[in-house]
């Protein structure tokens, strides 16, 4: 997993800067799940562990952990690719509540 | 008629009442609107042009190029990496003489990577041969539009309506929509002395020895030469139906002014209202904003400067290795002449940085407290 | 000079709903600056538009740091940022919440309004239950908090600059407009 609520890098002078824009911070401080409509639900019981919905998730934001697809809802965007592509059609999708 | 609109589609409107023939662009952050409403304009029929959608801005412009040479009045816009890409025909249209009318959208060159507003782009295509123009307001948008293509079709000389990414492009306001039946008394239709046709078979822009190419050259700079007089000549007839105007140079509290700001763009509107305050406070100020950058006003920049006791040149652009742009084109339009005042440079604005009127009041404050500045560039609002 | 911030989430309308007040503004023969954050706005990501009135041409082309009212699209925003940010003192804020102004922890420093947007643009079948567009109620309560236009002049604005379900979205800006 990756490291939650990083903060977003802004520096305090030019000499604290490199002269380029390299490496000078991730997105990982852009929770982007607070942007979610629609959550994605995954059900185990129908689930096949393809690996599909990590590999088409384009934030990305599903992780396998034990072998098992797991959402992470910090990122999630709720676009609901996952949903479209699970072969098994393990993937629903919820409103969320606000 | 007064509509609310954004600075892109001001930019649209403008191309529609001057009704281009020819429109090819390609879209880019921050111009895309420009496309998208004059497209939808040739779908639905309110804009008789042929909208040619190309792969990128080079062929934008090689397609504007060719429409004109058929005698076509053709539009396009652009901003940054899209201008930057159509260099090489930008040289063509100016050289080969075709009156193109291009918005093109002030972004900052990447990298760093940004959709922000700062002059580089344009300036960096300041010898192009184009004229250039540069707006404040979505209303100066839409008429210089109309206007600069009377003055580029009367000279043959391609021209550039700037404005300010976001501040302008994105940014709604109030504007005076001009009426199609006056604007089509202002412009005539487009009928070049010389054109592509197969009533009249010739061939253009072919190899232009050295006997030839220094003459084309010179007939382009005495044109150019031309502009300043007949851009305020355009302007007073657009006066007489619309009550605005393109003047060379927009002078604001500038008669009795004892300090000036030189400015450019959506800056030069925010200069005035520190001008305003200033005065407030008992400093005589004033803002001479340039609006036409190609041809450089000299003549009216030296009338107004050698007036006032000293002036600051705000610039949001920077020729790196030399410093404001704006400031080297003034500096040396003064060089040599008696009685001129001491003028300083500021940068500031680059990649968008919101240019205040706080800003504009540290600018005043640095530049009255100084005979000469201390370094060539004083650089406002940078965490050093 | 007022100058007003709206606080929202991209593709609920927050810019559409500048718009649409800039024009009934103009249609009053005001002068009026609107722009959306200068950002790339995405879908649910919090956003922000800014709105200039005056009685005389706007030529500052800053940015707004200190408005005289907040407008606040979605509730949830409340708790996401702080949309107080340079708000000056006594002014207003306005939310989309069906809960009343004591809810909200700015009373006393602020006036704080409520009005149900979310409520009327569902109402009036506006967007999804998921994500209702609430830009032309809000705007139907905010002329009226603020007494920037009349009612007319807003109804215009959103037939004139609306073109999908132009009725319900009157008819929503109306319902907001009396119940504010």
């Amino acid at each position: 997993m990756r490291p939650k609520k990083a903060k977003k890098i802004v520096f305090a002078s030019a000499d604290e800067m490199p002269i380029m824009i390299a490496s000078v911070g991730d997105q990982t401080h852009n929770l982007t799940g607070a942007w979610r409509n629609i959550r994605p639900e995954i059900r185990r019981e129908d689930c096949i562990q393809c690996g599909i919905c990590w590999k088409f998730c384009p934030e990305p934001s599903i992780d396998i952990v034990d072998e098992w697809p797991v959402v992470d809802y910090d990122y999630c965007k709720g676009c609901g690719i996952c949903a479209e592509e699970c072969p098994a059609k393990c993937i629903v999708m919820v409103e969320e509540r606000k | 008629m007064k509509k609310v609109i954004m600075g892109n589609h001001a930019l649209s409107y403008g191309a529609m009442l001057s009704r281009a023939q020819v429109i090819s662009a390609y879209p880019i952050t921050p111009q895309t609107q420009v496309v998208e409403l004059l497209s939808e304009m040739c779908a639905d029929g309110s804009l008789a042009a042929e909208f040619i959608k190309v792969e990128s801005e080079h062929s934008a412009m090689a397609s504007c190029i060719g429409a004109s040479v058929a005698g076509a009045r053709a539009f396009t816009a652009t901003s940054s990496q899209g201008l930057a890409l159509m260099h090489e025909m930008l040289h063509w249209a100016a050289g080969g003489r075709h009156p193109i009318v291009m918005g093109n959208v002030n972004r900052s060159m990447a990298p760093g990577w940004s959709i922000w507003a700062d002059q580089n782009d344009s300036l960096s295509q300041r010898d192009t041969g184009w004229m250039q123009f540069y707006c404040a307001s979505n209303q100066e948008v839409v008429d210089t539009v109309i206007q600069a293509f009377k003055v580029s079709e009367r000279l043959m000389i391609p021209a550039m309506v700037i404005l300010d990414a976001f501040a302008l492009s994105h940014t709604y306001e109030v504007v005076d929509v001009p009426d199609q039946a006056l604007v089509d008394k202002f412009l005539p239709p487009f009928k070049p002395a010389i054109k592509l046709t197969p009533a009249d078979p010739r061939a253009f822009g072919g190899l232009t020895g050295s006997e030839h190419y220094m003459e084309l050259r010179y007939k382009l700079q005495k044109d150019m030469e031309k502009a300043p007089a007949l851009i305020e000549e355009t302007g007073r007839e657009y006066e007489k139906l619309f009550g605005r105007r393109l003047e060379l140079v927009d002078a604001y509290l500038c008669d009795d002014a004892e300090f000036l700001f030189v400015t450019s763009g959506t800056a030069g509107y925010t200069a005035r209202v520190a001008v305003d305050e200033l005065r407030k406070s008992g400093v005589k100020a004033g803002n001479l904003r340039i609006k036409v950058f190609r041809p450089f006003p000299f003549a009216e920049i030296r009338g107004i400067l050698k007036k006032v006791k000293k002036a600051a040149v705000v610039d949001r652009n920077c020729s790196y290795g030399a410093g404001g742009i704006f400031y080297q084109e003034v500096k040396s339009g003064l060089y040599g002449i008696a009685g001129m005042p001491p003028v300083l440079g500021y940068i500031a604005g680059l990649g968008g940085r919101d240019i205040t009127v706080d800003s504009f009041k540290e600018v005043a404050a640095h530049a009255m407290a100084r005979d000469h500045a201390d370094e060539e560039i004083v650089w406002i609002g940078v965490k050093k | 000079m007022i100058e007003i911030r709206f606080h929202g989430r991209g593709g609920q309308g927050t810019v559409v709903a500048s718009k649409i007040l800039a024009d009934a503004i103009a249609k009053e023969g005001n002068w009026v600056q609107a722009y959306p954050e200068f950002g790339v706005e995405r879908r649910g990501s919090p956003v922000v538009a800014f709105i200039r009135i005056d009685d005389k041409q706007i030529f500052d082309k800053s940015r707004i740091y200190t408005p005289d009212h907040v407008v606040v699209v979605d509730p949830t925003l409340v708790e996401a940022v702080d949309v107080t940010v340079g708000l000056k003192p006594g002014g207003t804020i306005i939310i989309n919440s069906d809960r009343g102004p004591d809810h909200f922890p700015f009373e006393g420093r602020f006036k704080v309004r409520t009005i149900d947007a979310t409520a009327i643009a569902v109402k009036h079948k506006l967007g999804s239950m998921a994500a209702p567009i609430v830009n032309t109620a809000i705007v139907g309560a905010v002329i009226k908090i603020l007494g920037l236009t009349r009612l007319d002049s807003l109804t215009q604005a959103i037939r004139d600059g609306i073109s999908i379900k132009p009725d319900d979205n009157v008819k929503a800006a109306e319902e907001a407009f009396e119940q504010a």
